[in-house]
């Protein structure tokens, strides 16, 4: 290894990038671009569900039952209705997710110790939407089912109804926000798209422009070759992880309470094995956008998908699970979150580190063997 | 001195044979001219020569090192100018040069020296920060044998390096070779051109990748009593169909 030879590559990769504006601000402003629309526009979170109640019953009672969905912040009562054609209008155009219809008789059947139906419609369209929005309904439910026995329990002199106070803390993400869990899997994202986009094309690019069969003529390393060509793509990826922590930080305040040093060498570990496999495919396709395309594929998508950065693992069917498992980013999800929310350390994530560091390893031999510098 | 010399060198490409077991000895200082029609082998041949190409049977050494087996340690010695424009578009002349004198670990002293003379050698004086992108086909071809020249090679690979070049500049190139053969370089030179075949002192007519002629031009001529390159080698082409 000639140092001087090193560093003639990386001065011109980066005069390279730097000429080429399109591949720099790919570099520098997409992150940006991937954080704000993750960060803004990606919620999770089910808040202020819009729902439609038709109160055929109007009475003390029934309007008190639905004060408990008014003040709630889960739901929106968008309207009281008078039909089930208001009802329907308001579903088909999305005013509403659910509607509510209280039975004339609902006060009647309460008042004398009898199950009260009330019908509830739910767009299922949006399965996740529904199901978390018809959980709430549950909850609102059963608490109020609570209060109406114990009405009319106390009456007689019976106390305790419920014998077991469910009292549940969360931790680490106490107020359920979806954005504290995607920021920090963002880094993930961020990293493999300058590891998809950019460095599968290094080597593809001179091969493509002849550039390369001149380079191979002289006497530099295979090795010089590469690594010089890695660590300007290592220093912009690593510039982008710390906009990406700084953004959640200073943009999206999501909570930080582990290590940041920690946090900076996992990044760079993870770095580290995504060009390297970048730069795999830019050396075995010799061609930019076949490089890009692998490259893309094999980084980008299974991030994304495959990772539990926003799809939960444990829901996908056996066998896909079994494939999260060569997935790095699934190991370097789980320390992001493990490092940002739970501020646990190496003790506990020596596992998932360990699987980065040899996936890393591993990816930097298979491109350093398959370099050759010879035309084939 | 041989410098360069090769034993039954073949390379296929999948059913081509694109050299076909190539015997070829060049002498130190010599300039010696590769010539053949488009897809003769003569790029081939350049490329197994200079180390970048495998072959598929036969030897070769060049300045006394394998072609196959210390194809690393050859490069050392050689330059090698390639057919297809081989320098960065995006980065000016002077970054060029000073990219491949760092590729080739040339001092600071010695490069300054070495681009100054290259420079005025070659006229690209006036276009030391112009992209490469923006340089004519001729100056393009000048600064990659500039870029060539920044160490001091033994053996110089010129694949068909005046092909698209004016006249001027094409006679500036030359005057650059000559000035070589004075340092007792070894120039193997491949073109079309056939007049410029004429001031190699020896000639290789290649033809479906195997070697039909290799001598001096006048004996070439004198053999088939003609008074041109051009004719004798038609005459020899078409007696080995």
């Amino acid at each position: 290894m000639n140092l001087n030879r090193i560093r003639a590559i990386i001065k011109k990769e980066f005069i390279q990038i730097i000429r080429d504006y399109r591949s720099l601000a790919l570099a520098l402003i997409n992150p940006v671009i991937l954080l704000c629309m993750f960060g803004f526009a990606l919620s999770l979170d089910v808040n202020n569900v819009p729902l439609a109640i038709w109160n055929q019953d109007k009475s003390q009672i029934s309007t008190d039952f639905i004060m408990n969905f008014e003040n709630s912040r889960y739901f929106n009562v968008v309207g009281y209705l008078d039909s089930y054609d208001k009802l329907q209008n308001y579903i088909d155009r999305k005013k509403a997710v659910m509607a509510m219809i209280i039975p004339k008789d609902f006060s009647k059947f309460i008042q004398s110790n009898q199950s009260a139906p009330v019908q509830l419609l739910v767009d299922g369209s949006d399965a996740n939407t529904a199901t978390i929005a018809m959980g709430y309904v549950n909850a609102v439910v059963a608490g109020y089912n609570v209060k109406l026995i114990e009405d009319s329990t106390s009456k007689l002199g019976i106390q305790n109804l419920s014998p077991i106070d469910l009292r549940p803390r969360v931790w680490f993400n106490e107020d359920f926000k979806s954005r504290n869990y995607i920021i920090p899997g963002i880094i993930a994202m961020i990293i493999m798209m300058i590891a998809a986009q950019l460095s599968s094309l290094t080597i593809a690019r001179e091969w493509e422009r002849g550039t390369m069969e001149q380079l191979i003529s002289t006497p530099i390393r295979r090795g010089e070759i590469i690594l010089g060509k890695f660590i300007p793509y290592f220093i912009i990826g690593f510039f982008d992880v710390l906009i990406a922590i700084s953004m959640g930080q200073f943009v999206f305040h999501v909570p930080f309470r582990g290590n940041l040093v920690l946090l900076l060498i996992v990044s760079s570990i993870f770095l580290t094995g995504g060009l390297a496999q970048g730069i795999y495919f830019s050396i075995v396709a010799k061609n930019q956008r076949l490089a890009t395309q692998m490259a893309v594929l094999t980084t980008f998508l299974p991030t994304f998908i495959l990772s539990g950065f926003v799809f939960p693992i444990y829901n996908m069917p056996k066998v896909i699970q079994i494939i999260t498992y060569v997935v790095p980013a699934r190991y370097f999800i789980t320390i992001l979150r493990g490092i940002y929310l739970k501020g646990v350390g190496l003790n506990i994530l020596w596992i998932q580190i360990l699987f980065l560091l040899l996936f890393a390893l591993f990816m930097i031999t298979l491109a350093g063997r398959k370099f050759k510098k010879k035309i084939t | 001195m041989i410098t360069v010399k090769t034993q039954n060198l073949t390379r296929k490409f999948a059913s081509l044979i694109a050299v076909n077991n190539l015997n070829l000895e060049i002498e130190e200082g010599e300039i010696f001219g590769l010539v053949g029609p488009d897809g003769a082998g003569k790029t081939t041949t350049m490329r197994l020569l200079a180390g970048i190409l495998e072959p598929t049977s036969g030897e070769g050494w060049v300045y006394g090192k394998h072609i196959s087996k210390e194809s690393e340690a050859l490069k050392d010695n050689i330059a090698y100018m390639s057919q297809r424009f081989g320098l960065y578009e995006d980065l000016t002349v002077m970054e060029n040069l000073n990219f491949y004198a760092d590729i080739y670990n040339v001092s600071l002293k010695e490069r300054t020296q070495r681009i100054e003379r290259l420079m005025s050698f070659s006229g690209l004086s006036p276009f030391t920060n112009r992209l490469a992108r923006y340089l004519s086909g001729g100056m393009k071809q000048k600064l990659g044998l500039a870029c060539a020249l920044i160490h001091t090679p033994k053996v110089l690979f010129l694949d068909e390096p005046t092909n698209g070049v004016d006249p001027v500049s094409r006679r500036d190139f030359w005057q650059i070779l000559y000035q070589l053969l004075k340092e007792k370089v070894t120039i193997i030179f491949s073109t079309s051109y056939l007049d410029e075949a004429e001031r190699c002192k020896r000639v290789g007519l290649i033809h479906k990748g195997q070697l039909l002629k290799c001598d001096v031009p006048a004996n070439i001529k004198r053999e088939r009593n003609v008074d041109t390159l051009e004719a004798a080698f038609i005459s020899i082409i078409n007696e080995s169909h």
